[in-house]
């Protein structure tokens, strides 16, 4: 009598573990997904300052020093959270420290499946849940932009993460919970406002800072851009939703282009970072990150605690 | 005669001590309703504001939204070159940082990286010399200009501001 219920719980459980293993794996692009496409260096210049990869893979500034060039690589950068602190790891072309011997698909998968040459999933730090947006032949173009650059030997280093979070298995379920390749800003967009959702919410990846996250580090879809707390630090990124961002479309494009503000304060923290690539984009392009900002829901901030 | 100068001098004193101790006393209720360095960091907005202002009125010729007039470039260009130059050291007292104040959004790495402050407020004091220079001489010399002032702006708040509060 005792006996089959025990049997049934055991292959229940076991059900389960295989469910979670399943889960949990790591999932690439099918072998072919790059197939065909060859890279254009210099379409891929552009698509490297509009993802603003230098904003967080070039080496961190040393006091006393001049700042290296943002075309070198070699991460250091470091990124507090409430997961540990994550450190950028060397993106540049150096064929042992840093990507040189990557191909397309290795790149490919890093940036749209946040999974590593040898199979294992990236922390989302790695912004790939808006990259997963990004169009493969945009991936190739910066692929061969990525190698022109010239190498840098620093090692990278471990992120500073404890238990349990520093059992990248368990990042597959935060995967099937969050990634999700849908435009956040649906409905009937110009093209020049789905170029600028194109290059706001796949390669620019405003969403990262810009929109609140929930307990497990997942994206608010709802409060999209509507503004987060530094993780780690006092302060908060700002609401960029129309609800807070009054400026005009003419005010934006300035912004991303010089860093004044409308009342001339100049852009700070890692916003600076942000538009020193920016400020390389296309004119056309900044106006329509600034267009589709105008059609971005608005979302009031939520009032301060008392 | 005597005695009235040395009475009179005596309440005068009285009434300065009186009136310093009265200061002293509201200074201090003052300082605790706002916090800790509230009048430093007032005044480093305002001195702020008004670099900021004098930049406006270039930036708007810059951009074409306002009709080059050397005159009034140049006006603002000095203004702008004498703002930067004030000695504001005494503004920017160890822990004034928004750690300690709501009001600021200076992050404390500002203090721990002196040096690198003091070398990047130099390099924003050259730029404003550089348009003084340039502001009255066209549009074209004001506009080469103003793509390096900005960057000197940015380079403080990027390494040593907060995004907002």
């Amino acid at each position: 009598m005792l006996r089959p219920v025990l049997i049934g719980i055991a292959a229940l459980a076991a059900a389960a573990l295989a469910g979670v293993f399943a889960l949990t794996r790591p999932a690439p692009l099918p072998a072919d997904a790059m197939a065909g496409l060859v890279g254009d260096a210099g379409r891929g210049a552009v698509v490297f300052r509009a993802g603003g990869c230098a904003a967080c893979h070039r080496a961190p500034e040393v006091a006393g020093r001049p700042p290296a060039p943002d075309t070198e690589l070699g991460g250091g950068m470091r990124f507090a959270s409430p997961f540990g602190t994550f450190i950028a790891p060397n993106i540049s072309p150096d064929l042992t420290q840093g990507i040189g011997g990557w191909s397309v698909l290795d790149l490919a998968n890093a940036m749209q499946r946040g999974v590593s040459p040898d199979g294992r999933h990236y922390y989302p730090v790695f912004p790939y849940a808006s990259y997963i947006r990004a169009e493969p032949q945009d991936i190739a173009d910066l692929h061969a932009y990525l190698l022109t650059l010239p190498p840098v030997a620093t090692p990278s280093l471990p992120h500073e993460v404890g238990f349990p979070f520093s059992v990248r298995r368990g990042l597959g379920l935060w995967k099937w919970r969050y990634l999700d390749p849908a435009w956040v800003v649906a409905g009937d967009l110009s093209p020049e406002e789905t170029r600028g959702r194109y290059l706001a919410e796949a390669l620019g990846h405003c969403g990262e800072c810009h929109s609140p996250r929930d307990r497990f580090g997942g994206i608010i879809r709802a409060r999209w851009l509507s503004g987060a707390p530094v993780p780690g630090a006092k302060g908060s990124f700002p609401n960029i939703t129309p609800a807070r961002l009054d400026w005009s479309v003419a005010d934006i494009t300035e912004y991303l282009t010089s860093g004044f503000t409308p009342d001339y304060d100049s852009a700070g923290g890692h916003m600076a970072l942000v538009i020193e690539n920016t400020a390389h984009l296309p004119q056309a392009d900044r106006a329509a990150i600034a267009a589709y900002l105008k059609r971005v829901p608005p979302v009031a901030s939520p009032a301060a605690a008392p | 005669m005597k005695r009235t100068t040395s009475a009179g001098i005596l309440s005068i004193a009285a009434l300065a001590v009186a009136a310093l101790a009265g200061a002293g006393l509201n200074g201090a209720a003052e300082a605790q309703d706002k916090g800790p360095f509230a009048n430093q960091i007032a005044a480093r907005h305002g001195i702020m504001l008004y670099r900021a202002m004098n930049i406006g009125a270039l930036g708007a010729m810059a951009k074409g939204e306002v009709a080059y007039d050397a005159a009034a470039a140049q006006k603002a260009a000095d203004n702008l070159a004498a703002a930067a130059h004030l000695d504001d050291s005494m503004l920017w007292p160890e822990g004034s940082d928004n750690g300690a104040h709501a009001g600021t959004i200076a992050l404390p790495a500002l203090w721990a990286d002196k040096a690198g402050f003091d070398a990047k407020y130099a390099d924003f004091r050259a730029a404003t010399e550089a348009m003084q220079g340039a502001a009255g001489q066209g549009l074209e010399a004001l506009q080469a200009e103003m793509g390096k002032l900005g960057p000197t702006c940015g380079a403080c708040h990027k390494a040593y501001r907060a995004p907002t509060n």
